[in-house]
């Protein structure tokens, strides 16, 4: 059975997803992320899709599903490298993945983690039109 | 007129197969010189109508079709199964209409991912989903 790693950098848990995803495995990976985020208290997750060529309906569910999952358990999630063909055919499906947080490469997506926990203890946060925290 | 100029047929009964199901579907697209976006929007089409098939039918078959008109190449994608049918296709085409505990995006996602869309279903005999994407269209 394929895993996908679940890397600890200090205060936050990163994934890079390097194969191509099918409904188990992403089911997998969404347990063991939540499983993580209460093991290590982690802050933040980060999630680097920019291998993945295709996102459809289940794994777009499954990415909101880590956020909102995450967010209750008091860490803020982060989706980094989406390739442009996957934001267009998303949006065209009809999912514009509402309440996660995207940043175009891995360490745009580690400062805006950072500037979201440090937002968060000064209880000051910055929220846009279209509910994305600015950086 | 639309000519076939080569066919494939491949079985989905399980997840995995899936994968191998969506890199034929790519193979296939690169040979025709299909855009990278229209490749992603195919293939995320493909993978809709297949999770279904598993879902519903217990698996079924999907037959890769290299289609040309005029100067124009394309893709058809023809997924049956032997399920359960569906009985009001209008009502499964509805955006947020779900019998399962998914988004409901499946089928009308679908229809907006590619260039031609076609379904037939009969209850208790099975559904046939036919979908085409032109390389450039």
């Amino acid at each position: 059975m394929d895993k996908i790693p679940i890397l600890r950098m200090g205060a936050f848990l990163l994934v890079t997803i390097q194969v191509d995803l099918y409904d188990r495995l992403a089911l997998n990976l969404e347990a063991d992320l939540v499983q993580m985020v209460n093991k290590t208290s982690a802050k933040g997750v980060l999630i680097d899709i920019s291998a993945v060529s295709i996102v459809d309906s289940f794994m777009g569910r499954i990415i909101g599903n880590i956020a909102s999952m995450s967010k209750i358990l008091d860490a803020e999630t982060v989706v980094v490298g989406m390739q442009p063909a996957v934001a267009i055919t998303l949006i065209e499906l009809g999912l514009p993945l509402k309440g996660v947080h995207t940043a175009l490469d891995v360490e745009k997506g580690m400062n805006l983690l950072k500037s979201m926990i440090d937002d968060f203890d000064d209880d000051d946060q910055e929220v846009d039109d279209d509910g994305f925290i600015a950086e | 007129m639309v000519l076939s100029l080569s066919k494939d047929s491949i079985m989905v009964l399980r997840e995995q197969d899936v994968v191998l199901l969506r890199n034929r579907i790519k193979e296939v697209a690169v040979k025709i010189k299909m855009g990278l976006v229209n490749q992603t929007r195919l293939i995320t089409a493909a993978s809709e109508l297949l999770r279904n098939m598993l879902r519903y039918a217990d698996g079924g078959q999907c037959l890769i079709e290299v289609v040309s008109r005029g100067r124009e190449n394309g893709i058809r994608l023809t997924f049956s199964d032997k399920g359960p049918g569906i009985p009001d296709i209008a009502l499964a085409m509805r955006d947020g209409y779900s019998t399962g505990k998914s988004l409901g995006l499946g089928l009308p996602g679908t229809k907006r991912l590619v260039n031609e869309f076609d379904i037939k279903s009969k209850v208790g005999e099975g559904t046939t989903v036919t979908i085409l994407k032109w390389a450039n269209g």
